[in-house]
């Protein structure tokens, strides 16, 4: 009898340890298969049977988009140059919304104003507007003022869907934190901004990398917009990575290492700050 | 006198404060979404501007006839319940296994939220090649399984290209519904598993009547939310196929950008695109009213 429940133990175990062995292929194989594909040689992987590990491997990949080599010094540039568009529409995008949200947040969880619930709501409707919807217009206004394909336009069209909700994520962390404190800072004479400053922003230190990290990645990831409203001077990485598989069809491998780098940044703010991201959605969504 | 003093320093204040994001969310969703439905009311060719004009519920009513658009629309409800019910039963199946206890549990949990944090361009590319007809790690692997007999084609046919194309977005949605579901499992108390087991409910019975009960709001949001992005999808059907083969997976996003920047015609792609945004804004209203609630509470 003992030995029986044993047993169904053990069995329940090996269960469960396959279960999650076929988890971790399932979630990592096909980025791992991306990841190998960007160190092969090209004519390691036209074999087949495939050999899933490569008995050989290289830089070659990366180095084309990094450094110009013979006729093909287009493709060098045009892939720094979104790197740079990236990097920089991505991090300004991240700080312009976290000021601005920051503000914004705390006027709507310690300030009684008109019109502050109607604020709120407005900040979760226009979280449901789909971009697709928006998007013609938003390229016809961009073209009036003459900032189609600049890193001002997209970085404006960013906070349109950025921007509400860092507001509906810092309000929650601010909610969460007691106003005592603040209270008793401003008996001693600091004003609500001072107080804002000196007292809430560093207790919601979590809550503020967590949205940033969000900002970041959602601003760094996006494509529908960048695809649209750029075209030469201020295209995307995510851009060029969409057009390197539309447009050089067989040049898998160099797509392959376009890819690794573009998703490096998320993928390790992701790993890295994975408890603040598991917070923020939770309370992104539920709440 | 006091009291009104500083009602009206917070309201300056509040105001003064919120206002920028207000003319920011302005500028750039409001007046655009407002003014998509006047130019959906137009017949607006970049290519022939002579017949331009207001047309009223024109385009609209030419939607209803058109055959490209409403198999976009079949294609777009089936690509998005398909993937949503996929996420959810394989999100809250991978949340129950992570929730039990064996080693390396943080390690693994924290891997779960890989496919969610890459750009959804680089899943497309990624796929693409995966499924690649001649090179493609699809078919080596089926095939040194034994599975197939020779390489094959799978983006050429409907079926499998459209089960492929879901097949790539519930891998990257499914981490999604994953950690939603283990934050809310995390909650549940063990007495309620332990009153279960005592009454002599069985491990299947105690997931049917206990675990997915508990579940159920926090499944009915992931499924809500992932519902909204699938209905929005692009990326992937535009790399992987470019909607084909034939329109068979031409979701209304892609149908949007070709008929508005490849034919140009403005007017009748923004009535499209105002229906799409009606088609997923009208049941967030429900999803909306439940979030408000929860803020005016707390």
């Amino acid at each position: 009898m003992a030995n029986h429940t044993n047993f169904r133990r053990m069995g329940r175990q090996v269960l469960l340890y396959l279960a999650v062995l076929i988890i971790i292929f399932w979630t990592v194989a096909p980025y791992l298969w991306l990841i190998i594909s960007s160190f092969s040689y090209r004519i390691d992987l036209l074999q087949v049977p495939l050999r899933w590990i490569p008995a050989r491997v290289t830089l070659d990949n990366y180095y084309e988009l990094f450094f110009s080599r013979g006729g093909t010094n287009a493709n060098a540039s045009l892939f720094l140059r979104a790197l740079g568009n990236s990097g920089v529409i991505a991090s300004s995008t991240t700080l312009i919304c976290l000021l601005l949200g920051v503000l914004s947040a705390y006027a709507l969880s310690r300030l009684k104003f008109p019109g502050s619930r109607v604020y709120m709501v407005l900040m979760l409707i226009v979280q449901m507007i789909p971009p697709i919807a928006i998007i013609i217009p938003l390229y016809v206004i961009l073209r009036r003022f003459e900032l189609l394909d600049t890193r001002y336009g997209l970085i404006l069209v960013y906070l349109s869907f950025i921007l509400p909700l860092v507001v509906w994520l810092m309000r929650s962390y601010f909610g969460a934190i007691p106003s005592e404190l603040e209270d008793a800072a401003r008996i001693d004479g600091c004003t609500r901004l001072g107080a804002l400053f000196r007292i809430i922003l560093p207790l919601s230190g979590p809550g503020l990398v967590s949205v940033a990290v969000f900002a970041f990645i959602a601003a760094w990831n996006e494509y529908l917009y960048a695809f649209v409203l750029t075209t030469a001077a201020a295209k995307t990485l995510p851009v060029l990575v969409g057009e390197f598989s539309t447009k050089l069809g067989l040049e898998y491998l160099r797509i392959a290492a376009a890819g690794v780098l573009a998703s490096l940044p998320p993928v390790i703010l992701a790993l890295v700050f994975q408890r603040f991201i598991i917070r923020g959605l939770t309370a992104g969504a539920v709440k | 006198m006091q009291d009104r003093v500083k009602f009206s320093s917070q309201r300056g204040l509040g105001l003064a404060l919120t206002i920028p994001t207000l003319v920011a969310v302005f500028g750039t969703v409001l007046v655009p979404f407002v003014n998509s439905f006047w130019l959906s009311l137009h017949r607006r060719d970049i290519g022939r501007p002579h017949l331009d004009g207001f047309i009223g519920l024109g385009n609209y009513l030419k939607l209803l006839q058109d055959d490209r658009f409403l198999n976009s629309l079949e294609v777009t409800v089936v690509f998005s319940v398909t993937s949503v019910i996929l996420e959810l039963m394989l999100g809250v199946a991978i949340a129950l296994v992570l929730n039990e206890k064996f080693k390396g549990r943080g390690f693994v949990r924290g891997l779960i939220i890989l496919p969610w944090a890459m750009p959804s361009i680089v899943n497309a590319a990624m796929w693409q090649w995966i499924y690649n007809a001649d090179h493609g790690a699809l078919n080596a692997l089926l095939s040194q399984l034994g599975l197939i007999d020779g390489y094959k084609v799978w983006l050429a046919n409907p079926l499998t290209a459209k089960s492929l194309i879901i097949l790539a977005n519930v891998w990257k949605e499914t981490p999604f519904t994953v950690l939603l579901v283990l934050a809310a499992l995390q909650g549940i108390p063990d007495d309620i598993f332990d009153a279960a087991k005592v009454d002599g409910a069985s491990a299947w019975q105690r997931f049917w009547t206990v675990t997915l009960r508990l579940l159920t709001p926090v499944i009915m949001v992931a499924g809500f939310l992932q519902l909204l992005w699938g209905f929005q999808t692009f990326e992937l059907a535009y790399i992987i196929t470019g909607g084909g083969p034939a329109s068979a997976n031409e979701l209304l996003a892609l149908r949007i950008y070709t008929q508005t920047f490849n034919s140009l015609r403005f007017g009748y792609g923004a009535s499209i695109a105002y229906l799409t945004g009606l088609i997923i804004l009208i049941p967030s209203i429900y999803y909306i009213r439940a979030a408000y609630r929860s803020v005016v509470e707390y």
